[in-house]
């Protein structure tokens, strides 16, 4: 055994995909133990919602996850809607599953791009974000900002969707399985990114459900675990879609997890967007001001992540009482230490990649 | 067994806390006193809640009211595991030993209500630096940089 160094990664490097540190210890070129730090991007969120009031909150969950914000809106949406006691019109609930399918596809294209780069396929991000342009434009269309969109409101939605929007959606969900093919070939069919994916960072089932990882991390390792189908919530009961699966649970079968999920999500949206109808999203006689009845309320869904849960408790003032939001990526991240022992340097940025944190989330 | 069975069984064992039992939106509610806590996350994991959704605490004033979320995913059930620890002593056994999705977790609400969890491995700050003082989500925490937001009412 030779004597070990102790590299330290971040916080501020292009390969850890936002703002980690890790402490690696190395015997040689192999991983001994790997710490990540976290906390560089803690804003204290869940401190600042305890002074604004309900709605002043909504804005401050798109700084969760920024490369999927529709969903901590949504998140937050529905614990506040349990918390009043809510109801939220058909055409809002539709409206809600076709965006955040839309933003489950931005969000993977820039985990599958990411991979791709952290392989050295630097050409396969390229590809993957043009697709997500597409989609960050339809929401600039929808509600005029292409990162924080502030869209899902308690009670519904901020807006209806804009004169030829559906066209320009079911154009991109056209378009977008092909796409997912042309990249399947291009970057889980390389031989090189085959050789630097496959086998490394396994996460067994078992650490995947005891860690509490959920989303394509679970799936990647065969976690047949999705709240879509398993605690369905909203309309998704309606639509007709796949779980995608690993059959290992390494990094590849967590990327190419992910690369499905888009093309089931574009049968997701195209389901919605021929049943959605026409009719009111917002529900009717809300007051300006919420002040829900003293208790406590949780509500999750299935992000592009995994389990983004959103505790509230309320004493009965305009102004949560205390916010906890359940981060599917800090928890993922949790097992890398465990997927990070006994690879190479090299190695453990593609195990962080394939984790796909978003250190908003991570940190919050 | 289905959520009735386990309302049943949760209701035999702990006869004391059987009206506190609800189930609503398929989600259960167990108060426990913080001795038992640990032996009732126990019972729950043998039961088949293999997954430990969240760990959180609320400070109510006069003492922290911790929140366990644990899931199913044979049974399709999620249930809150609450409990009550004295401010002045605030400690309670981790449940790292039966999920280690505890680990993080634990240290989050160490890191921010200063709860001591009793048998964590690794109980040190998380989010915030380690020479950080005081629990900001403690509802007495001052910093001079919070600005309260003024009522708009």
């Amino acid at each position: 055994m030779t004597e070990q160094t102790i590299v330290n990664i971040g916080p501020s490097h292009p390969s850890t995909h936002g703002v980690c540190r890790v402490i690696v210890t190395l015997d040689g070129e192999t991983v001994v133990h790997a710490e990540p730090v976290i906390g560089h991007l803690h804003r204290g969120i869940e401190k600042m919602a305890e002074n604004r009031t309900y709605l002043q909150v909504v804005p401050l969950t798109d700084r969760l996850d920024y490369v999927g914000s529709m969903y901590a809106n949504w998140a937050y949406c529905r614990s506040v809607e349990r918390l009043a006691g809510i109801r939220v019109p058909e055409r809002a609930e539709y409206i809600r599953v076709i965006v955040c399918e839309l933003q489950r596809i931005a969000s993977h294209m820039m985990g599958i791009g990411s991979t791709g780069a952290d392989t050295g396929a630097t050409s396969a991000f390229m590809y993957t974000f043009a697709q997500r342009d597409h989609v960050v434009e339809l929401f600039e269309a929808l509600c005029g900002a292409r990162l924080t969109y502030n869209y899902v409101r308690p009670g519904g939605v901020s807006m209806d969707l804009p004169d030829g929007w559906v066209e320009q959606c079911r154009a991109f969900t056209a378009q977008h399985p092909p796409v997912m093919m042309e990249i399947d070939r291009l970057l889980f069919g390389n031989v090189i990114a085959r050789a630097r994916l496959k086998g490394v960072g396994v996460l067994t089932p078992e650490d995947a459900v005891g860690w509490g990882t959920s989303g394509p991390v679970a799936r990647g390792s065969g976690v047949d675990w999705d709240l879509r189908r398993d605690d369905p919530y909203s309309v998704y009961p309606r639509f007709d879609f796949q779980i995608p699966l690993g059959e290992i649970g390494d990094c590849y079968d967590r990327a190419r997890v992910r690369l499905w999920e888009c093309v089931e999500s574009c049968k997701i949206i195209n389901q919605a967007l021929d049943q959605i109808e026409p009719g009111s999203v917002h529900a009717e006689g809300l007051p300006r001001l919420l002040a829900p009845r003293p208790g406590d309320a949780y509500d999750h869904i299935e992000s592009a992540r995994g389990s983004l849960g959103v505790y509230l408790v309320s004493d009965g003032s305009p102004r949560p009482y205390r916010m906890k939001v359940r981060s599917p990526a800090f928890c993922n991240l949790a097992v890398l230490p465990l997927l990070a022992e006994g690879h190479t340097l090299s190695d453990l940025i593609v195990i962080i990649g394939s984790l796909d944190p978003v250190f908003g989330e991570v940190d919050r | 067994m289905n959520i009735d069975e386990l309302r049943e069984h949760l209701c035999s064992t702990y006869p004391d806390l059987c009206p506190l039992f609800s189930v609503e939106y398929g989600d259960g509610m167990l108060m426990v006193d913080s001795s038992r806590l640990h032996e009732a996350a126990s019972d729950l994991r043998d039961l088949g809640f293999d997954r430990l959704g969240m760990v959180t605490a609320v400070d109510t004033g006069d003492e922290f009211e911790l929140v366990y979320r644990v899931q199913s995913r044979e049974m399709h059930a999620g249930i809150f595991v609450k409990t009550r620890v004295a401010r002045d002593v605030a400690s309670i056994a981790s449940v790292n030993d039966l999920w280690p999705a505890a680990n993080w977790q634990e240290r989050e609400v160490f890191d921010m209500f200063g709860i001591v969890f009793e048998g964590h491995p690794d109980l040190r700050r998380i989010l915030l630096t380690d020479d950080w003082v005081g629990y900001p989500l403690r509802k007495d925490y001052e910093d001079e940089r919070i600005i309260r937001r003024p009522d708009y009412i």
